[in-house]
């Protein structure tokens, strides 16, 4: 089947405008007959469910965190991009458009990225009127500064905690709708279940996590903004509650689930200590700024950073890419290190790290603007290794931190589910395959303030509200699933815990579905992953009762998702016979080993359709055509 | 490293609950002080005992999720410093560790470590914001901001919902986290239409929830993890003061 995205005709620039004007709207006093279940508190949930609220529609809104205001958006450090040209230097909507298709590697959906483009500046306006105190200059106006993959200053920043500020102002808004009663917040609820009646997503199954209850919620329509998959990695920057059931089982009831494989590998992030390692910490692209990128010329160096001269140094990035130098953008710079330390030029113990070097720019800026700049990340890089960073280089190394892959969504960011919308990381649509710095933020916001208050109202327009209630066999089935899924992970009885099998997917996944892929590696990796789900269903050890506040329980559903989700990552990494993004195939390459894309081939979604838990899925591509970028090789040199 | 542990268990809310000690062996001093749990947890699940529960999700000491007070101190010992940051190379081999739950009347003990802090979110719910509607907004340059006012509100802003402050305080009062709010907001232009009724309400809130009220005992900011200032606290009364001479 060809996928349609519903892109609306007509040029670029006038595409959603066009869109918006012959949409359907919904009468106001109807809107608070229809019910909008909405999953997830981060950017993306937070700012729909508020706006929605606003709107007049009534809001069911869940969050497995004990507060809306911990959704992992919390932890994104460095900025936001908008195509506010405040700093005269030539930028544009056009030219963010451009940077974050080209930054995608040529797989993203052009409307989706204009349109993104388009609203960022209306973002910035939003957050600012919420009182996000954004940095600013003496003057009182607001400060830029730049990210991987652009070569304006188009990021917008509260110092290194822009997340946390972005997403404090869009759970006020929430919190402010809970208020006013238009939005009833589900706090420390999982989502376990979609529930699909007659091909329409009508409501879900929940978990109290408190008490253990299963309950249905019912709805006109629901939003998926459930955040992304990395976890499946095991170490990853995503928070540990990360996790990829709620989209999972949606394609488990028959949304489709698109590009899996682009996953995104942050080059900037603290190296692994040791087994123990539960997390691994992102230092902000933001650092590459005035940081500068090196390793050791020669191998097993063991002298220490400040006894290597200048010769002895590769400042391997300023030397590849001359242009863009130490703002490669992401999937590049991560396999510039992985490269580097592959040939035995890596630092720290284990030789998995490069230097992040600041003495040029404090000697250039004194050590007080540094600080001012960096400070909390230089201060969280001491605590987690007891390394003062103002003295001796910082040592990094990539890290999984972001999915561009997610659920298939149309223009509209409806699924092929009618009903169900997906926002923000959970869909696919608009990084391609690969994602630009502070281009998470952009996005999440934009999905949930100005694109669904508007879809939305198009699809509910044409259904009748609270046509479906939770007495509907539906719902039934669906929290037998659910209490059936408890009843077999409680029953296994096994010897081995939870985390020694999600630590032994990571480590499957991160060995064979990494940062650099194979046939033979992902074959391998296919045949692993359902060896290893076989053995969790028949040795998992889980404590206690389902009827109860059980943390182990809960991550054992999550794992059992992943043990699943795994082998979908590594067959469309499998099917993708090119190198684009973050996927990166070792058979696909230039002669100077850059990423070698098929246009020919493979220039479309891959949305997969879920079959059963041992059966092939189902491919269904979208072509991706592209009107206004001409298709070219992604160079940053 | 080994260490003993002395925790506080509690099955439910309504279960009285205990402390009980617990073998902590072969800790790397590069652990962090949850993954000291983590791995005392997984000894507990193998031998078929029940493992500690406790709050945390991002582990970079941002999130607020985690929430344990380490030797009658919140967050641990280690200053502008939250639990999952805090590394086990600050503690001693063969030291006893008491780890306890926030204790609050307005935060009730969920389970073991856990404990609920939904009386913070509602004190946000009653006023905490600005009411700006998506949409429709001014350009975000069209009113000027001078540096130090939205740096001093930046200061306030940082605060990450823990709850510490109202488990350092003796009274249990949640003042430092609410005035956090109320300066950030009232720093800025923006906020400043509906600083005097937003005050009030925040303060009724807290009131409400059974949080008490502040005596400048300052142990709320020797436990922030983020530096809120107690500062703060003053610019909330003084907002308080003159909203009720409006």
């Amino acid at each position: 089947m060809t996928l349609d995205g519903k892109c609306p005709t007509g040029p670029l620039s006038e595409k959603w405008d066009q869109h918006r004007q012959t949409m359907m709207l919904v009468n106001p006093a109807n809107k608070r007959k229809y019910t909008i279940i909405v999953v997830g508190t981060g950017l993306a949930g937070a700012s729909a469910a508020a706006s929605l609220g606003e709107l007049g529609y009534h809001i069911e809104a869940f969050c497995d965190q004990d507060s809306a205001r911990r959704a992992h958006s919390i932890a994104a450090q460095g900025g936001i991009n908008a195509a506010k040209n405040y700093p005269n230097d030539g930028d544009s909507i056009y030219r963010l458009f451009y940077d974050t298709v080209k930054g995608g590697d040529f797989r993203s959906r052009e409307a989706n990225v204009y349109r993104l483009a388009s609203v960022s500046n209306n973002i910035i306006d939003q957050c600012v009127a919420q009182g996000i105190p954004f940095a600013r200059d003496y003057a009182g106006y607001l400060d830029n500064r730049s990210f991987g993959g652009a070569q304006v200053s188009r990021t917008f920043y509260a110092r290194g905690q822009t997340g946390q500020q972005l997403l404090l102002g869009a759970y006020s808004a929430l919190s402010r709708q809970i208020k006013a009663g238009t939005v009833n917040l589900h706090t420390r609820a999982e989502m376990l279940d979609l529930v699909v009646v007659d091909g329409e997503a009508k409501g879900i199954t929940v978990r109290d996590l408190v008490t253990g209850e299963v309950k249905g919620f019912a709805a006109d329509a629901v939003c998926l903004c459930t955040g992304g998959y990395v976890n499946v990695f095991y170490l990853s920057t995503n928070a540990m509650g990360s996790n990829v059931t709620a989209t999972y089982r949606a394609y488990k009831r028959g949304a489709f689930f698109a590009n899996p494989c682009y996953t995104q590998i942050h080059p900037t992030c603290i190296p692994i200590a040791g087994a123990h390692q539960s997390k691994l910490t992102l230092m902000s692209e933001s650092l590459r700024n005035d940081g500068r990128i090196w390793v050791p010329k020669d191998k097993d160096n063991k002298r220490r950073p400040e006894d290597i001269p200048e010769p002895d140094r590769d400042y391997f990035l300023e030397r590849k890419y001359p242009s863009y130098g130490n703002l490669a953008p992401r999937d590049i710079a991560s396999r510039a290190a992985k490269e580097v330390c592959d040939e035995g030029r890596g630092v720290g113990s284990g030789g998995r790290g490069v230097y992040l070097d600041f003495a040029d720019a404090i000697k250039r800026l004194g050590t007080d603007v540094i600080s001012q700049r960096y400070g909390n990340l230089f201060d969280m890089y001491e605590k987690i290794t007891a390394e003062d960073a103002y003295r001796q280089p910082m040592r990094i190394y990539p890290a999984p931190h972001y999915s561009m892959g997610g659920l298939w969504v149309d223009y509209n960011l409806q699924s092929n589910l009618s009903g169900l919308f997906v926002l923000g990381e959970a869909n696919f649509s608009d990084h391609g395959a690969n994602r630009l710095g502070a281009s998470a933020l952009m996005q999440g916001l934009a999905d949930g303030y100005f694109i669904i208050p508007y879809t939305i109202a198009d699809y509910l327009s044409q259904t009748s509200p609270g046509t479906v209630n939770t007495g509907h066999p539906e719902f039934k089935k669906s929290a037998e699933d659910v209490h059936d899924i408890t009843k077999r992970l409680l029953c296994v009885d096994g010897k081995k815990t939870v985390n020694d099998f999600h630590r032994e997917l990571g480590s499957i996944m991160w060995e064979n579905v990494g940062m650099a892929r194979s046939e033979e590696s992902l074959k391998r990796a296919l045949e692993l992953i359902p060896e290893l789900r076989t053995e969790f269903w028949n040795n998992v050890k889980i404590p206690g009762t389902g009827a109860e506040l059980n943390q182990e329980l809960e991550k054992a559903a999550r794992v059992a998702d992943f043990l699943e989700f795994g082998e979908l990552m590594a067959r469309d990494a499998l099917h993708r016979n090119e190198s684009c993004g973050g996927h990166f195939r070792i058979e696909y390459q230039m002669s100077d080993g850059e990423a070698k894309r098929d246009d020919a081939n493979y220039c479309y979604v891959a949305a997969w359709e879920f079959k059963g838990v041992d059966k092939k899925p189902v491919l269904h591509k979208e072509p991706l055509t592209f009107e206004n970028v001409h298709l070219a090789v992604r160079s940053y040199k | 490293m080994n260490l003993t542990l002395f925790v506080w268990r509690q099955k439910n809310a309504n279960d009285p609950g205990k402390i009980q000690e617990y073998k902590a062996s072969d800790i790397s001093p590069d652990m962090s002080f949850l993954e000291m749990l983590d791995q005392v947890n997984e000894g507990l699940i193998k031998t078929g005992k029940e493992p500690i529960a406790f709050d945390h999700d991002c582990r970079e000491g941002i999130c607020g999720t985690c929430s344990q007070v380490i030797n009658g101190v919140p967050h641990g010992p280690m200053a502008r410093t939250t639990v999952c940051q805090l590394h086990m190379r600050h503690f001693r081999d063969g030291d006893t560790i008491y780890i306890e739950p926030w204790r609050a009347r307005a935060f009730p003990i969920v389970k073991d470590l856990i404990v609920d802090r939904s009386a913070l979110d509602r004190i946000i719910e009653a006023g905490g914001y600005i009411s700006a509607h998506t949409g429709g907004v001014a350009d975000a340059n069209a009113i000027l901001i001078p540096k130090p006012d939205a740096d001093i509100a930046m200061d306030a802003a940082e605060c990450i919902g823990c709850g510490a402050c109202v488990a350092a305080c003796p009274n249990g009062s949640a003042m430092l986290f609410s005035a956090a709010k109320v300066t950030h907001l009232a720093m800025l232009p923006q906020g400043r239409t509906e600083a005097a009724r937003r005050v009030c309400v925040m303060t009724e809130a807290m009131l409400k929830e059974g949080f008490g009220n502040c005596s400048n005992h300052y142990e709320c900011q020797a436990a922030c993890p983020k530096g809120i200032k107690v500062a703060f606290i003053a610019k909330l009364n003084r907002e308080f003061i003159k909203a009720q001479i409006k």
